[in-house]
């Protein structure tokens, strides 16, 4: 064979060719086929700026002295993450009563959450997998079906049930968790069945050979190997259900059920103060803080198993 | 004991043999019913709080309004349904909001229009040309996805306020600063493809990684120039990947409103996610809420069907 080598060496000739031109004119670098794609560089690299930037100079405003969030203020101050003694609405993310209780409300919801919906995420998956009937085939296509319908339509079904179906549970709280349960389930499922599809029934069979009941061939064999990518999910649900918000909102019953994404929604809607930019950075931190985490001891559980690194992890997620 | 004459093999012993045949094939043998257990617990809770919801939205849609309080009654027995509201509601789509709904068609195939060319580029570059940095690369592709929905669109509002700094640039260039939040469309198409973009570039680097680099180097043996083989091997093969990103960007978007009171609120920018919501938070119009989320499901079924089969036949051929 003869195929030209992949080399990406500027200047190379291509097949078929000539000698290489040193002084390269406009010509021959646009007939070279090992030149850079700069064009597409460029746009890589115009469109991260274009992604990130706003979110970074958000995340400074936070920072700001003044009173705007378009414009910033110097010098950098903590004045709006704890600063107190403002007057009228205008109060810091840690010490206004109301923004205290919206950061309560996100994390009590999605600790709730996550300690719901990966269990039952987890065992579904597992029982899905092995369990090869018509029964199966449609909750799979039911749990793919919550993944994709916007979310405003879940918000209103969710809504709709609790106020005229099941009126024992009322909104707030309780609604919100059903309905974050009910829609965060699927990623435990879709991220756990990967992952049971890689790893096959091989150990859980050698291990019932070796004499375990199958109850302890799930607990010691199955488990374990299961175990980065439900650490995967836990770190994926609990950062979803912290940014989650249109069924949230539609859920929430008095204003302790506020959440911070609420709040970020109405006062943007507003007048936003830099404490508004102070929340969203702060569930910025905190989810950063949960996935970094997440990685951290997904590195740990997978050593020593194939596909380990960044790139895995991040396909998991 | 059975008489040893009857050849047929009994209920019981064919269960027994079936079962044994099943420990020989794979080797162990588990409980009766026993990965059915696994799976119960989130069944019904799927059955639930997800289907069960549905038939309630259907039984407000067709059901009646509490004369005195305005507040809808639910009707579940499917023979005492009546349509007349239901068909008003509809009515109303073709009529008073026929402007919103060809708004948010067009605004829709515009946003992911661009999503696909800006996100196809950018995938496509990572994927064949990431090299050493595609770690980081990926880090910075994902990153967005960390970033709350709200707290992208916040961003942009600040920039995009009349003392900021858009405007701020614009007026240093001696342009004329624009009202960006006064209903512009373009910038809810901004706000559209900024916010979905990231769903659509990570499944198609997905696929494109995955694309044998085999193929491209026959392409180019048979002699075809780079731009050849990305127009005939590459795109050819992706098809089916951005129909799928196409999907699952377009569908949100179908149902957004906080975009649009974000970013413009105003009468001009309307869309269908936005008729939704006002109907949800309006007292009496329950039944009407109910009917055009049906509708915009009825509308998306196709979308999400075809999302639905895909990503099957993905799973099958792995």
């Amino acid at each position: 064979m003869t195929a030209p080598t992949t080399t990406r060496t500027p200047g190379r000739v291509p097949v078929g060719g000539g000698t290489p031109t040193q002084p390269r004119s406009r010509q021959s670098w646009r007939r070279d086929p090992w030149r850079r794609p700069r064009i597409l560089e460029t746009v890589t690299w115009a469109y991260l700026a274009w992604s990130l930037l706003p979110v970074i100079l958000a995340i400074f405003m936070s920072f700001s002295s003044g009173r705007s969030n378009s414009t910033f203020q110097g010098p950098l101050t903590l004045q709006y993450w704890v600063g107190t003694g403002f007057e009228g609405d205008n109060q810091s993310l840690f010490r206004d009563p109301d923004l205290r209780s919206a950061i309560r409300q996100t994390f009590v919801l999605s600790f709730a959450t996550m300690a719901l919906a990966v269990p039952f995420g987890v065992a579904f998956a597992i029982g899905l997998d092995r369990w090869r009937g018509r029964p199966a085939s449609g909750a799979n296509i039911l749990m793919l079906m919550s993944f994709v319908v916007p979310e405003i339509i879940l918000g209103v079904t969710a809504l709709y049930f609790v106020l005229y179906l099941f009126k024992f549970i009322p909104l707030g709280t309780p609604a919100q968790l059903m309905a974050l349960v009910t829609f965060q389930m699927s990623y435990p499922v879709i991220i756990v069945r990967a992952r049971l599809l890689s790893i096959g029934k091989e150990y859980e069979e050698a291990a019932m050979d070796l004499g375990a009941p199958p109850k302890q061939s799930i607990t010691r064999a199955l488990l374990p190997l299961l175990m980065p990518a439900i650490l995967a999910s836990l770190a994926l649900v609990f950062a979803d259900t912290v940014d989650h918000f249109v069924t949230v909102a539609y859920l929430s019953g008095a204003s302790e059920s506020q959440t911070l994404s609420m709040k970020i929604y109405t006062q943007t809607r507003g007048a936003p103060s830099p404490a508004v930019n102070a929340a969203a950075t702060f569930m910025l931190m905190s989810t950063s803080l949960v996935i970094a985490l997440g990685y951290v001891a997904y590195r740990r559980y997978s050593r020593g198993q194939a596909d380990t690194g960044m790139t895995s992890f991040t396909s998991q997620v | 004991m059975r008489s040893s004459e009857s050849l047929e093999p009994t209920k019981a012993e064919r269960r027994r043999a079936k079962r044994a045949a099943a420990k020989a094939q794979s080797g162990v043998w588990y409980p009766k019913a026993y990965w059915q257990r696994f799976a119960t617990p989130g069944m019904l809770w799927m059955l639930m709080f997800f289907v069960v919801p549905f038939y309630v939205i259907i039984s407000v849609a067709f059901g009646t309004v509490d004369p005195v309080f305005r507040s809808p009654l639910p009707v579940y027995q499917p023979w005492w349904w009546s349509f007349d509201a239901a068909a008003e509601a509809v009515g109303k789509i073709f009529g008073p909001f026929r402007e919103t709904y060809i708004r948010t068609f067009t605004f829709v195939v515009i946003s992911s229009s661009v999503c696909l060319i800006l996100g196809y580029t950018v995938a496509y570059y990572v994927a064949r040309f990431g090299g050493k940095r595609r770690t980081l690369f990926l880090i910075l592709l994902i990153s967005p996805f960390w970033i709350s929905y709200l707290m992208r669109m916040l961003a942009w509002r600040s920039l995009l306020t009349d003392d900021g700094y858009v405007n701020q640039i614009l007026t240093f260039l001696h342009f004329p600063s624009v009202g960006w939040l006064e209903g512009q469309p373009v910038t809810v198409i901004l706000g559209l493809v900024y916010g979905y973009i990231p769903y659509m570039i990570l499944p198609l680097y997905g696929f494109l990684d995955r694309i044998d680099g085999a193929l491209l180097e026959a392409g180019r043996d048979l002699g075809a120039s780079p731009r050849e083989t990305f127009w005939k091997v590459t795109l050819p093969l992706s098809r089916p990947a951005i129909a799928a990103a196409l999907v699952i960007v377009s569908l949100p978007m179908f149902g957004d409103y906080y975009t649009n009171n974000m970013l413009s609120n105003s009468p001009r920018t309307v869309m269908i996610g936005n008729i939704l919501d006002d109907a949800v938070n309006t007292s009496g119009q329950g039944p009407e809420a109910a009917v055009f989320t049906l509708v915009l499901m009825v509308i998306l079924l196709i979308p999400m069907l075809y999302y639905l089969r895909s990503t099957a036949r993905e799973l099958a051929r792995r």
